[in-house]
């Protein structure tokens, strides 16, 4: 651990700060919170966000898993990783089941949760209206009154000019039947998963300076009409590597000639398939 | 108030500094009666609308609304969440500038089912049939539903404004100059279209106008605003027929003759 | 149906200088069931302007002008504006000398929706008045003076009202015309309908009306002038 940072980089009294706003959304689920966000020595939408969400959460025993689109291995999963086994000294894993805290961009991982673990999202945008209300104001007011209808607008429009909702990720939930919030740009495959989930879903989004929660076990409904229910969309094609057929799956162009390789997104769930004898 | 009236207002008055825009203003609506208020730019026409509306708040004054279940509400005193949900659903609001009042990026038909997915209504076939109905009722082609409003012509935007207006059936719709910004070509038609959409529906509607002739042929009855006052009210053809007041005089003889 | 008492009427012209331009004085009558009352005198004497205060279109300044309305008498000089618009709507019929409406409603609709959207009834009306088929589906801006006039009459009558006011029906009409608006009068008259009419036509008057009232000019010529100025601005 090098030693000239406090435990996980932030001081304490910026910590409790974090602390307090987490405790705040966690009381009121989905409701975007305000924190006073730091300066990183990172650049913002590489994760500043989450970073200082996780610094805050962090204890001594904690075991970290890192991931960025479902890999371990990227550079800023790696950044992340190194960066808080040297300010705070904690263990680090690979393995979803061994890691108490799990943080993540783009994805959550195909292993389900369970209860005690803490999963801390990458949010660039957190407000789910900002591309339908440009008044940051008039937002939080829709907020305020559950006024989402304007939303369901642009679920309407999505459907009468592509046949159906185009949203591919970050599609919108409404969280425990009151407040519509952003999922953080994970593909909407992943969006059942933050239904009911034993774990608590900690959101963090650096630039904005806005963070918001799950608690465990809370209703996550992704948005949609009567007649045109929230489907599940996956590349139909099995994982070259494990053979996996229910996993998110990345395209990977693999030479010149147009072949493609589709594999699980998922690189620890990947490789543990294939340490069980599955294979592509 | 009487036992049916729609809307009462009683002693309005409201001050933008030492201008007074509006000076002890009274007025009745019941339903399906047309209201038009005229007068010259400045008269506190629009501020009347925006205080009856519940979008200004008045200095002195109550204005009182009747729900459809017959309660009383003041306005003024509703919390910002109702009085939202009221324009809504039970009022509407047409605006002088149909760019002010529509989302240009969403399609006509998106336009006129937003009101209903705002009340909740979450199937995507029923909205559109509603929506259809509603734009063949405007005289909107319905091969344009699914077009950005940004292709329509102004007196289209207009018609789109009122489809999207009146979707939820309001029983009282505030209307601020609505063919103003209009060529004169297409005024016709849209006053046309107003008047029956108006008395097929039994709408009450708060008019304000600067044009004579459109409070002729829309309203019943016509208040005449000078300097924030009511200087003239009563049955419309008789206050432009037989004005009694020195400023009506005035407004009624300035119009051209067609 | 209809009886007029003590009714006064002076305008005020505030643009020159508030002058008063006194128009009628202690106008009394009435009119029952049947018959047809002809407001006859000088032109510029106060008929049409009678004729519109007993609709309630000029208000009345003393007096009072009471219609047979819904089972009572309603004081039109003293009525309410919903109250006028009521009796407008089940009681008073009137026929101006000038048709005005939305430019764009064709002449059957006008027609129609004045006699309760019976489209058939007014296709019948308008063609009894020599209105052919090939107009009945345009608005009535386009049309001849005649033509224009007699949508006017078929607005006016369709609805069978038990109070007429008739301001110079027959005034841009030829003598075919002419003789078919004197029988559709008679036939209202037949019908129980009160009617106050202005005939400037002589002919039309004597086959018509069953009494005549005399309007005075209460001005001289000069006045009058001044007087019709001020109504050809006001009925803008």
């Amino acid at each position: 651990m090098t030693t000239g940072y406090n435990f996980a980089y932030l001081d304490e009294q910026t910590k409790r700060m974090i602390r307090r706003a987490l405790l705040k959304a966690v009381a009121i689920p989905g409701h975007q919170v305000p924190f006073g966000g730091r300066e990183m020595p990172l650049p913002y939408g590489w994760g500043t966000g989450g970073i200082q969400v996780t610094a805050a959460v962090l204890g001594q025993h904690d075991v970290l898993k890192v991931i960025d689109q479902g890999a371990d291995d990227t550079t800023n999963a790696v950044s992340i990783r190194r960066f808080f086994a040297r300010t705070a000294g904690v263990a680090t894993t690979t393995v979803t089941t061994e890691a108490s805290i799990i943080q993540t961009r783009h994805r959550i991982p195909e292993t389900p949760l369970r209860a005690g673990q803490i999963i801390v999202y990458q949010v660039p945008l957190p407000e789910p209206l900002s591309k339908l209300e440009p008044s940051r104001a008039e937002a939080a007011r829709m907020h305020a009154l559950a006024e989402y209808g304007l939303m369901h607008v642009k679920l309407y429009e999505d459907i009468t000019r592509f046949g159906h909702v185009s949203i591919s990720y970050d599609y919108p939930v409404m969280v425990n039947g009151r407040h519509l919030m952003s999922p953080s740009p994970i593909p909407a495959f992943d969006n059942p998963k933050l239904h009911m989930s034993p774990a608590l879903q900690l959101f963090g989004a650096g630039r904005e300076k806005r963070l918001y929660a799950i608690p465990p076990w809370t209703e996550v409904r992704s948005l949609d009409f009567d007649d045109h229910p929230f489907r599940l969309t996956r590349a139909p094609h099995e994982c070259g590597l494990c053979g996996a057929d229910d996993s998110y799956l990345d395209e990977v162009v693999t030479d010149d000639q147009g072949s493609r390789l589709y594999v699980c997104s998922d690189t620890d769930y990947c490789a543990t398939r294939r340490e069980a004898g599955h294979g592509g | 108030m009487a036992d049916d009236t729609l809307l009462a207002a009683r002693g309005l008055s409201l001050a933008f500094g030492r201008v007074q825009a509006l000076a002890g203003v009274d007025a009745d609506l019941w339903p399906g009666e047309v209201l038009a208020i005229v007068g010259e730019s400045g008269s506190g026409k629009t501020t009347l609308l925006d205080v009856l509306s519940g979008r200004l708040r008045p200095d002195a004054g109550v204005a009182w609304y009747r729900d459809p279940d017959g309660a009383l509400h003041d306005v003024h005193a509703m919390p910002q969440p109702k009085l939202r949900a009221l324009h809504r659903s039970d009022w509407g609001f047409v605006r002088q500038n149909p760019r002010d009042a529509l989302r240009l990026g969403v399609t006509a038909g998106g336009n006129v089912g937003e009101r209903l997915m705002a009340q909740g209504n979450r199937h995507y076939g029923g909205i559109r049939d509603v929506a259809e109905n509603w734009l063949h009722r405007v005289e909107i082609d319905t091969a344009r539903m699914d077009d950005l409003p940004r292709t329509f012509s102004g007196g289209m935007l207009q018609r789109l404004q009122i489809a999207r207006t009146l979707v939820t059936h309001p029983r009282l719709v505030f209307m601020d100059e609505p063919i103003g910004g209009l060529d004169v070509s297409v005024q016709a038609r849209l006053l046309d279209l107003i008047r029956t959409l108006v008395a097929q529906l039994g709408i009450a509607v708060v008019l304000v106008t600067h044009d004579l002739s459109v409070a002729r042929l829309l309203a019943h009855r016509i208040m005449v605003m000078q300097r924030g006052r009511v200087v003239e009210s009563g049955l419309t053809d008789q206050v432009l027929d037989d004005p009694h007041h020195p400023y009506t005089q005035l407004l009624v003889s300035s119009v051209l003759q067609a | 149906m209809l009886r007029v008492a003590a009714v006064a009427k002076t305008f005020v012209l505030h643009l020159q200088g508030g002058v008063p331009i006194p128009v009628l004085e202690d106008v009394s009558f009435s009119v029952a069931a049947g018959e047809c009352l002809a407001l006859s005198g000088p032109s510029g004497a106060g008929k049409s302007t009678l004729l519109r205060m007993l609709y309630g279109n000029y208000r009345a300044d003393s007096g009072h002008i009471r219609v047979w309305h819904d089972g009572d008498w309603l004081d039109i000089a003293a009525a309410d504006p919903r109250a006028v618009l009521a009796a407008r709507a089940r009681t008073l019929g009137y026929v101006s000398q000038f048709l005005r409406v939305v430019p764009r409603v064709a002449a059957l609709d006008i027609v129609a929706e004045a006699g309760g959207g019976d489209r058939d009834a007014a296709a019948k009306l308008l063609h009894r008045l020599n209105i052919p088929p090939r107009l009945h589906g345009l608005p009535p801006a386009t049309f001849s003076g005649g033509e224009q006039q007699r949508v006017n009459l078929a607005r006016g009558f369709i609805a069978r009202r038990p109070v007429l006011l008739l301001d110079e029906p027959t005034a841009s009409l030829d003598a075919e015309n002419r003789d078919i608006v004197i029988g559709m009068i008679h036939e209202a008259k037949a019908r129980g309908a009160a009617i106050v009419g202005i005939f400037h036509d002589a002919a039309v008057r004597d086959a018509v009306a069953t009494r005549l009232y005399p309007v005075t000019p209460l001005q001289d010529a000069y006045d009058r002038d001044h007087s019709d100025q001020c109504h050809a601005g006001a009925a803008a």
